[in-house]
């Protein structure tokens, strides 16, 4: 056992912190500090900042710009990256749709598809959910019919993340009615701007435009777009969601919001001090920072011995564990902003109040995602109950 | 950073495993060897000082094995897997490892020497009947006379107290301060009375009545600091046993959800139980990680006693409170059996309350490290 990183890897993450801290801009990064919303350009500029440096895509294989990472090095990575405010690159891109082709395309998906993922040439969405299969995504019923070489599309997606912004979108649809449900499902990649799909916003609760319904209507698809063989989808489906559920633990951003949780804290009048002398609000502190420490080094432990390509079995925890956490800062963050909470829509001309007390409740409410997606807090259970204890 | 245990270590695992096992598979020898005083096996304790096991900590010149906190909490672990009521957590970390810190070269190869052999028990006697978890003592008080230092007072509860052949007390020095002495369990002046704790092993009432002894390490020294250090050392270990017991209370109880049938079906069937069991899951990997942490920690002689005393309290913190939750969960999931004094689950819950009890429970630490959430800006375990 060894409590210290080896003097190769604090290297590495010396320089990534450099890297992350000096490269970036500082607009974004602020607009991170403060829990802003991030433009289409700051999202897609970050990546490409990013891709320049060879830091967007590194968990690929190297032939398609990976850098066969340890993973713990890979760990450091993704923590640095959200210790500095800098966002992650499009998870749609570097995390699901590039992997699964770099899998399972043809030669000709991989150099069409994958250069200009990995520098966000394309904005990629994901058009998984249905109306219909949430949970139970298998129970999806988008229909793609056989016309000549090509497939008609025809069904609804949604809860499609920044759908708005989408150049492609990457869809589950049935391709076969008649077989167990998993069995007749394919993948296909979908340009947006076929005729034929339409993309409607939904309002969230925090008063912003995230995610989407996607409409296809007799969309045609060409067949070349079919990734794999049809009605193996179901295999890409698995493969893109175990990878979406490593790495989705928030950690270094939670710790992150934590730290500026308690200068704000500070900075709040409470009795004859400050809401940091409040022996309520510092117990619930201390309590966060033990929970994400554990949480923080059991991803430490899951990235240390999942060397063998294994995922280590308390991964499950982190997800679950993880989501709970982020959501419990962000509880505690609109309760430090007391009444400051109400000025949910207030903008920088309207509100005195410091940008933080104004960004927490919509913050608070929109990370109530953050059980649901990847995979449900629920199914999280199920996965450690049946796989782990046997149950 | 690497969480896993070198070939050394991990045969120290599986010998303290194959003798703890051996003994204890059968749940029902565990409730017949603490049905009487002194509550565990001799002949087991005998043997894991053939083992090297109750020198581990100590250095070789002690009498000890020269091993460190990662091999402590390997054993402790096991020891918490078949909640052996062998005192090794009291008797060799917490009143072992007092003695190793602060004793004379002669009092250490004395006492160690003897501890590590099986042949002399030791006992930490500090907690007092009116105070809960504090380093420093009112009620014992120690008194320079004619015939050397005397201790009256009452020490109470006092792990294995009844049994031990030393007792280690702290008391009240006359010019302020805590000290520590060394008396043996039967001098006169020293009126015992043992009595079962909540998990079957044994604690004492101590009364002291002029009782002459012998100052441990430096005469008249402050030694508050040693003291809550060795208790640091000792959250650090039951930190890892706590782990080990939580483990098998789980596999207990998944194995029970996996084989009991009610309404026709297994319990399995019933995701409101099934849920449960993954968040004890969780609780436990949390708590083991932060264990292993606090246990390189302490193992590493780059850190500082403010860094050790940290991480124990986050470690037994995290196990506390994860012991509560999967304590009462085990019971609770499954049903009436849980409660019965034959089937082992229920006791593994009294375990774990017993070291919660024993060390200052979460919420006790948490306001302690809630003191100084305003020192740092975040908490990094990788620096």
């Amino acid at each position: 056992m060894r409590l210290q990183l080896s003097e190769e890897d604090e290297a590495f993450r010396a320089e990534l912190r450099t890297f992350f801290t000096t490269e970036v801009d500082e607009g974004v990064r602020a607009t991170v500090r403060d829990r802003g919303e991030l433009t289409k350009d700051q999202i897609v500029e970050t990546h490409r900042t990013l891709n320049a440096a060879g830091l967007a895509v590194p968990h690929w294989p190297v032939e398609w710009g990976g850098k066969d990472w340890s993973p713990l090095r890979r760990h450091l990575w993704h923590e640095e990256m959200q210790r500095a405010c800098v966002p992650p690159p499009l998870a749609f891109n570097a995390s699901m749709i590039g992997p699964v082709i770099a899998a399972f395309g043809s030669q000709e998906q991989k150099e069409r598809f994958l250069p200009p993922t990995a520098n966000i040439d394309i904005f990629w969405s994901q058009g998984f959910s249905e109306p219909g299969a949430g949970s139970d995504l298998a129970s999806l019923r988008t229909a793609a019919v056989r016309d000549g070489d090509d497939w008609i599309v025809n069904g609804q997606k949604t809860w499609t993340t920044l759908g708005q912004w989408g150049d492609w979108i990457f869809t589950l649809v049935r391709t076969n009615p008649d077989v167990k449900k998993q069995a007749g499902i394919s993948m296909l990649l979908i340009d947006m701007r076929s005729p034929g799909v339409e993309v409607r916003p939904i309002e969230l609760i925090d008063g912003g435009h995230e995610v989407n319904e996607v409409w296809f209507t007799d969309v045609r698809v060409p067949g070349e777009n079919l990734v794999g063989d049809v009605d193996t989808g179901w295999t890409q489906a698995k493969f893109l969601l175990g990878n979406e559920r490593v790495g989705v633990a928030p950690v270094g951003a939670t710790k992150r919001v934590l730290a500026q949780a308690k200068e704000w804290a500070a900075a709040t009048r409470s009795g004859d001090g400050t809401l940091l002398d409040d022996p309520h609000v510092a117990v619930r502190i201390a309590e966060l920072e033990n929970e994400l420490m554990a949480l923080e080094l059991t991803a430490l432990r899951v990235v240390a011995n999942s060397a063998d390509g294994k995922p280590h079995p308390a991964s499950s925890v982190l997800k679950l564990r993880g989501t709970e956490l982020q959501q419990a800062v962000s509880e505690l963050v609109v309760d430090l902003a007391g009444p400051g909470a109400l000025a949910f829509g207030a903008g920088d001309a309207d509100s005195d109040l410091p940008v933080w007390a104004r960004r927490s409740t919509p913050t608070y409410l929109n990370l109530r995602k953050a059980s649901i997606y990847g995979g449900s807090n629920e199914v999280q259970r199920q996965i450690i109950a049946g796989t782990i204890l046997g149950l | 950073m690497d969480f896993e245990l070198d070939e050394e270590q991990q045969a120290l695992r599986e010998a303290a495993r194959g003798l703890l096992r051996k003994r204890y598979a059968d749940f029902e020898t565990r409730r017949g060897t603490v049905a009487d005083a002194p509550g565990f096996d001799r002949d087991t304790w005998s043997k894991m000082a053939e083992m090297g096991l109750l020198g581990l900590p100590f250095a070789e010149d002690d009498g000890g094995m020269g091993a460190g906190p990662v091999e402590v909490a390997v054993v402790a672990e096991e020891v918490g897997r078949v909640i052996a009521p062998e005192p090794f957590l009291t008797s060799v970390v917490l009143a072992g490892g007092l003695v190793a810190a602060v004793g004379t070269g002669e009092q250490r190869a004395e006492l160690l020497g003897g501890l590590a052999s099986g042949e002399q028990l030791l006992a930490l006697a500090h907690a007092e009947p009116g105070a809960r978890w504090t380093s420093t003592v009112v009620g014992v008080r120690a008194e320079e006379g004619d015939g050397g230092w005397r201790l009256t007072g009452l020490k109470e509860p006092v792990p294995q107290g009844a049994e031990a052949d030393v007792l280690v007390v702290s008391a009240a020095l006359p010019d302020g301060g805590t000290g520590l002495f060394t008396l043996a369990g039967d001098a006169d002046g020293v009126t015992r009375s043992g009595y079962r704790a909540p998990d079957g092993s044994r604690a004492a009432r101590v009364a002291l009545d002029g009782a002459v002894a012998t100052p441990l390490g430096e005469t008249g020294t402050d030694q508050e600091t040693a003291i809550a250090a060795a208790y640091d050392g000792a959250r650090v270990a039951a930190a890892q046993q706590a782990v080990g017991a939580m483990q098998v209370a789980l596999e207990t109880t998944a194995g029970y959800l996996n084989s009991r049938e009610q309404f026709g079906v297994p319990l399995k069937r019933f995701q409101a139980l099934t849920f449960r069991a993954a968040d004890l899951y969780v609780a436990v990997e949390l708590a083991r990680s932060l264990a292993l942490w606090a246990a390189m920690v302490q193992a590493d002689p780059g850190t500082s006693a403010t860094e050790r005393t940290t991480a124990a309290a986050r470690a037994w913190a995290q196990a506390s409170k994860a012991g509560r939750l999967v304590g009462q969960e085990a019971i609770q999931l499954h049903g009436g059996i849980g409660m019965t004094a034959e089937y082992s689950v229920g006791s593994y819950t009294a375990h774990l309350t017993t070291l919660d009890h024993l060390l200052g429970d979460a919420r006790h630490h948490l306001g302690r490290l809630a003191t100084t959430v305003g020192d740092h800006a975040e908490v990094d375990p990788l620096g």
